[in-house]
């Protein structure tokens, strides 16, 4: 920054000119596109509510009132309690730091493995591309939630490991995204013109192949956070994710299943927040998409 | 003048065609066959044939972008193919292109400012202020300013955009540029204007062009000396005077009549060539050109014509102009 003002010629000029780039225009195409911005709203909403969990829930999500089991909501209890008298609005809300967690950061790891192994494919092909497509294919051709189960089954069950497993699950989605974009950008002539200049391939990935494939990784990303949250929830509802006593969404409705008859609302709220925050994020994804990939454009 | 900067020696680029499970190589498309020519430093020089005939192959060949099959390249005296990457990568700087397609050239996620600087930044100019010294020269060289440096190139026209895929190819400051088809893409208003820009910069950096095209106004306005491509082959090199005034090679002729009179009172002989180019990858023995040219002989089935002198530095590859031939080989 303190070049521009060393220099007082580029300092002058272009200072007039309104600020644009591709992610600017992104942004104010984003502004105006109402569903996205819903999504957007829900998302942020559970975010916070994820932070500032233990500042307002009015019990401790452990805390156990055999008294008080299974109790309609009511003033103290504002989402009633569950089979073991535990508060159900506490848990909700620190269900949220544990669904966002494991949608965050699975989706992360399967983006950065996923991302380079298609960039290797794409870009190197040859051998390269042989090894991880095929691994790729092996990958895909288990039914996520098998693969998902079996290698908890592997690492043991627990929230961590269900984090693991979901992220190598999706990690073909990903590379596979990547590698076909990687394809489609190495005919481009600005990356030929790149070698031209005298690149290296490091240099080349970095700053212009990656730059390029960004765009549909954070469409399928966002959209993928909604999947792996609904894969956390069912592998917490089959007791291969989080353990008692965490306050898992997914675990939740399976502990409170056999009283839907009797205590509804012990599956309605986390039931609701599940779908909330995975509407939230679909919201988002599709609204991304409209954004940022030109062929949805017009 | 004369000084040779390029010298192309049997160059060649097959592709494979691979077919089936095991991907196996079935046979070659013959993209660019056997081909040599010299370019002298300052001179342009003109690539011309119709379109898959090889032009830009043999661009991108010589500038290593496509790696050659067989062949050399010699760049001022020092061969470069075969060259170890990172001295091939020193090498580029001499060395630049031009694109056809000002659209998909320029990388959209950078500003004009980063396309410019990269080049720099990649051979180690480390000083900033003179990376942005140079950057500003360029764009004003380039009929630009500098308010332009923090666009992207989604906010230009064709003709700008052309104008800045020319500027990063000067950023290096190289001896050879191969412009591949450099205004193809534009409107003929702007063509012009990019066209007369190179001449200026050819005086003003004394460089050295090669110039692909298939428009021959064009060539024949920009270029020095030109050579005609069909199939992969050279068929014939002159000097523009040369090769407008009197073309020797049948295609050569069939081609310059296609080129559009202004005067339409100006009757000229046009010559239709008979039937479609045949596929690289099956190219006919002989002469390249034998099964549509009107004048094709016995011999020219058999034995392919070697590009030979036939006076003041023209050269032909054709058995007519060869008396000689029936007894080669």
């Amino acid at each position: 920054m303190a070049e521009v003002t060393v220099n007082p010629s580029a300092a002058t000029a272009p200072v007039m000119e309104e600020v644009s780039g591709p992610w600017r225009d992104a942004w104010r195409a984003f502004r105006k596109n109402k569903t996205a911005l819903a999504g957007l709203v829900i998302i942020v909403f559970f975010i916070f509510i994820a932070l500032i969990a233990p500042l307002i829930a009015p019990f401790d999500y452990k805390e156990q009132q055999l008294m008080d089991r299974l109790k309609p909501p009511s003033s103290t209890h504002w989402f009633g309690t569950d089979d073991l008298g535990r508060d159900l609005f506490t848990r909700v809300l620190y269900g949220a730091r544990i669904s966002l967690w494991v949608g965050f950061f699975s989706v992360i790891g399967s983006i950065v493995a996923g991302t380079a192994l298609g960039i290797i494919a794409g870009y190197f092909g040859k051998w390269a591309d042989m090894i991880i497509s095929r691994l790729f294919d092996i990958l895909l051709a288990f039914p996520s939630i098998l693969l998902a189960i079996a290698i908890v089954a592997i690492l043991g069950p627990s929230l961590q490991n269900a984090l693991y497993a979901i992220a190598i699950v999706n990690i073909p989605t990903y590379g596979r995204l990547v590698r076909a974009k990687v394809l489609s950008l190495k005919n481009e002539e600005y990356i030929t013109s790149a070698k031209a200049i005298g690149m290296k391939n490091m240099r080349i990935l970095l700053s212009h192949i990656l730059p390029n494939s960004l765009t549909p990784i954070i469409v399928q990303g966002t959209l993928g956070i909604a999947h792996a949250i609904i894969e956390a929830a069912a592998l917490g509802f089959l007791g291969l994710g989080a353990q008692p006593p965490e306050p898992e969404w997914g675990k939740m409705l399976s502990d409170s299943r056999q009283f839907i008859q009797k205590a509804p609302w012990t599956v309605v709220f986390p039931g609701v927040s599940i779908m909330l925050t995975v509407l939230g994020f679909n919201l988002l994804g599709d609204g991304l998409r409209d954004v940022l990939d030109p062929r949805m454009k017009n | 003048m004369s000084e040779t900067l390029l010298e192309v020696q049997h160059l060649k680029k097959y592709f494979p065609i691979r077919k089936g499970l095991w991907n196996k190589t079935r046979g070659y498309v013959k993209a660019v066959d056997d081909i040599s020519f010299s370019v002298r430093r300052g001179e342009t020089f003109g690539l011309v044939g119709e379109s898959g005939c090889g032009k830009s192959t043999t661009g991108r060949s010589i500038l290593r972008l496509i790696e050659p099959s067989e062949g050399k390249v010699i760049f001022e005296g020092r061969e470069i193919t075969g060259l170890p990457d990172e001295a091939m990568r020193k090498q580029r700087r001499d060395m630049q292109i031009v694109f056809q397609d000002p659209f998909s050239s320029l990388d959209p996620r950078h500003s004009v400012q980063r396309i410019l600087e990269e080049p720099l930044i990649v051979h180690g100019i480390k000083s900033r202020k003179e990376r942005q010294q140079r950057i500003e020269k360029l764009i004003d060289v380039v009929g630009l300013t500098r308010t332009h440096l923090h666009r992207y190139p989604h906010q230009f026209s064709g003709g700008q955009r052309q104008r800045i895929g020319i500027a990063r190819a000067l950023t290096l400051q190289p001896k050879l540029i191969v412009a591949d088809e450099p205004v193809s893409a534009l409107d003929v208003s702007i063509q012009s204007q990019v066209i007369n820009l190179l001449q200026d910069l050819q005086n003003e950096f004394r460089l050295t062009y090669i110039f692909i095209a298939h428009d021959l106004s064009v060539v024949k306005h920009i270029c020095d000396r030109v050579a005609v491509m069909y199939l992969g082959r050279i068929v014939e090199i002159a000097n523009k005077h040369q090769l407008y005034d009197m073309p020797q090679h049948p295609y050569t002729q069939a081609l310059l009549s296609a080129v559009p009179e202004p005067d339409p009172d100006l009757k000229r002989q046009r010559i239709i060539l008979q039937g479609e180019v045949p596929s690289p990858a099956n190219a006919p023995v002989g002469c390249a050109f034998h099964t549509r040219c009107p004048k094709a002989m016995q011999v020219c089935t058999e034995v392919r014509p070697q590009l030979l002198d036939t006076g003041g530095g023209h050269m032909t590859a054709c058995h007519l102009y060869t008396p000689a031939s029936s007894g080669m080989e």
